[in-house]
């Protein structure tokens, strides 16, 4: 297939700074030669290729999941996915293309026009210059390294090479070995020790072309006493015509450092979204996942924590809203390495009009790690009938000092909660739409406010014509 | 204010499945006139309550409710709020999640449109509610009516009832679970909103009616009014009980 691939690299070679011949797209379908001329496109060092070229063959021979949904896994067509699409100005995508519904619903959240295209997938990027550039400079200011990957690759070399797949192996799953092999864009950021980023640091603000990349691969190293929230995403309804999106996201918290990594997905609903998300936590630091996965037709996602360090802390705060056509397979892994470290898990899921909504989650305590404290707490609304929720939670406690709670909750709304709503002058769906809100606020308190209103109004929308 | 009737039920059958709780209820309020509602319980004082409120579960089989002369009950919940019902309910439902300042604001904003006060205003009116009802501010930052003691649910109700200062009050046992200070404050707070409206209290104890005078007092006894008349039929009641009225309730 590669003739094409070989011709877009010379289309590259040819002209890559012009943006008027810059968009390189590769046929669909993967072999180890895609791989390679995606590496070599990049210009990128002989390491990053071999590993992806291994990562390659592993994805190859690694079979399938035998859990979660099997059935939409199994029907992943790889042959017709496009592994590497790199667009200047001219984009092959039209804004005819973006389907009704997701425009109106960009038109109901007030979303700009330039804004809604780039949300579209019809422009490759939208930022505010200004605003962009401002964070920026602060940034540079306290010695914050916040590029794109691949600019991460060329410019931090040795960090990269340390740190990139040390916590996620391409091994360790099968989507984690099809990233390593063709992954693009993505976030490296890097907070040197003791600095405390003050406000959140969002990927909707880098200038970056690959922004919205189907094979993101992000890497965050946070040093000593260090703080940073990454935000990535955002509340309107991402459309993509590519139906595979697999992301890895690697964090690394040094001794007392955090990190805050908030997640607000809203893929439209042709969308696998396989993303595998893990950091480690050394003594003292604190990592937080903050995670909202509002569409897509199969999300399998499990934000996880390694507790390596003596008073290490991990929380995954997450809800899920899977509506007609999705399923929502997501829950929170929790590895406590060490002694008197403390996690918490707290899920949200609610489903309506035949959605699925998984919670799967794994908590493991080691034979050495004394006086633990585990907190899991897994509540699923569920709207209608036709709607399923499902909790698989695991724990693996080895250790007898750990102390350990959980709790899970199924309710419906009441017609008596709507009911009295309704006395006070909202109608139905409004109403819905306040209990909606309230089951998902103890997750949107954790926002930034423009997110959370965001998300309140998109939930909000997501009731209307619920009720008879 | 006029004479006519903001609200008129007539000959109201009610059923909840096969069983007929309302068997014919004739009853008038009038702006500016407070009407008590007596009763045991299980008399269907509260499916009255319900009723005009327009909750799902109950059926009318027969008869009408005039809302200035339309017919309410075609009026969904909300369209009854919005045309200036207000009822306080005896069980206020829990939406946890959902903060009483943004209920109140929300509410507000849904009643009135664009005729609701400016956040500021609004802000000095639940202060000034807040202080009159004796309720401690930090009610704001909680979940509406989640994990309230029953005393701050009642209070609750009265504090939505003086923001969104309706035409018609319909109160559900408010007073059950008060202790006296309790029912003095609340009380107070009542009155200050009747001021003008059409209002019906519902209740089975006399010891309200003290401190919120009515103009009429009506008994139900079996989904019928057995008995109307002025205040003195409330004292009558609390001296006597309803054993009196039972026979009047046989058809």
């Amino acid at each position: 297939m590669s003739e094409v691939a070989r011709e877009a690299v010379g289309d590259y070679k040819a002209g890559w700074h012009d943006p008027e011949q810059s968009t390189i797209r590769f046929d669909a379908g993967l072999s180890e030669q895609v791989v390679r001329d995606i590496s070599a496109i990049k210009d990128e060092p002989e390491w990053m290729t071999d590993i992806r070229v291994k990562a390659y063959h592993h994805f190859m021979e690694r079979p399938m999941p035998t859990w979660g949904s099997t059935e939409l896994l199994n029907s992943i067509d790889f042959d017709k996915i496009c592994y590497f699409l790199r667009s200047g100005e001219g984009t092959e995508k039209n804004w005819d293309d973006v389907p009704e519904d997701i425009k109106n619903t960009f038109d109901k959240l007030g979303i700009p026009a330039a804004e809604q295209k780039w949300l579209g997938g019809v422009t490759a990027q939208y930022e505010s210059e200004a605003v962009y550039h401002s964070i920026r400079e602060d940034l540079e200011a306290q010695g914050v390294v916040f590029l794109d990957m691949d600019a991460g690759l060329r410019e931090h070399e040795e960090t990269v090479k340390k740190y990139f797949c040390s916590i996620i192996p391409y091994q360790d799953n099968k989507f984690s070995a099809l990233n390593t092999a063709v992954w693009s864009g993505g976030s490296f950021i890097y907070v040197p020790k003791g600095v405390k980023v003050e406000m959140p640091v969002q990927a909707y603000f880098r200038i970056n072309a690959e922004n919205m990349g189907q094979f993101e691969r992000t890497l965050i190293i946070a040093d000593e006493g260090s703080s940073i929230h990454y935000v990535e995403g955002c509340t309107a309804p991402t459309y993509s015509s590519d139906s595979l999106h697999s992301a890895v996201v690697e964090l690394i918290a040094m001794p007392g450092a955090y990190i805050r990594y908030t997640t607000i997905q809203n893929w439209s609903n042709n969308v696998y979204n396989l993303v595998t998300k893990r950091g480690v936590a050394n003594e003292n630091a604190t990592i937080e996942w903050i995670d909202a996965n509002i569409g897509s037709k199969l999300t399998m996602k499990y934000p996880s924590v390694i507790l390596k360090g003596e008073g290490a802390h991990g929380e995954v705060i997450s809800v899920a809203y899977a509506g007609e056509g999705m399923h929502q397979d997501a829950g929170a892994k929790m590895h406590h390495l060490a002694s008197n470290t403390t996690s918490k898990i707290l899920s949200k899921s609610i489903t309506k009009d035949g959605g699925r909504g998984s919670y799967r989650g794994m908590v493991t305590v080691s034979k050495k790690a004394e006086n633990c404290k585990v907190n899991v707490v897994c509540d699923a609304l569920i709207l209608d009938e036709k709607s399923r929720s499902d909790t698989y939670p695991t724990m693996e406690i080895k250790n007898p000092s750990c102390r350990c709670e959980h709790e899970a909750s199924v309710s419906k709304v009441s017609d008596d909660q709507v009911f009295y709503l309704m006395s006070r002058g909202h109608s139905e769906d409004e109403a819905l739409a306040l209990i909606v809100n309230g089951f998902f606020e103890p997750f949107v308190r954790t926002l930034p406010m423009e997110y959370a209103v965001e998300l309140n109004k998109l939930m909000a929308l997501e009731m209307e014509g619920s009720i008879g | 204010m006029s004479d006519a009737p903001v609200l008129e039920i007539r000959d109201l059958h009610v059923s909840i499945g096969d069983v007929e709780i309302l068997r014919g209820i004739d009853l008038s309020l009038v702006e500016g006139e407070i009407n008590a509602l007596m009763g045991r319980n299980g008399s269907g004082k509260s499916t009255l309550a319900l009723v005009i409120m327009g909750h799902p579960a109950y059926e009318v089989t027969k008869g009408e409710i005039l809302l200035d002369g339309e017919n309410l009950l075609e009026m969904k919940p909300f369209e009854r709020a919005r045309a200036g019902v207000f009822l306080s309910f005896q069980y206020p439902q829990a939406v946890p999640g959902l903060q009483v300042g943004n209920f109140l604001r929300k509410s507000v904003k849904a009643l009135k449109g664009d005729d609701a006060p400016s956040a500021r205003e609004f802000r000095k009116q639940l202060n000034a509610a807040c202080d009159a009802l004796d309720i401690d501010k930090k009610i704001l930052s909680r979940y509406v009516n989640d994990g309230f003691s029953g005393g701050e649910k009642k209070r609750f109700e009265i504090l939505q009832l003086m923001l969104l200062k309706p035409r018609i009050i319909i109160l559900d046992e408010t007073d059950s679970g008060l202790d006296i200070d309790a029912m003095r404050t609340v009380a107070a707070g009542i009155n200050s909103s009747v001021n003008g409206s059409a209002c019906l209290i519902i209740t089975h104890y006399q010891r309200i009616l003290e401190y919120v005078r009515p103009d009429h007092v009506h008994v139900l006894i079996d989904g019928r009014i057995v008995a109307s008349g002025g205040y003195e039929l409330a004292e009558q009641l609390e001296a006597k009980g309803y054993e009196w009225l039972d026979q009047e309730a046989s058809p």
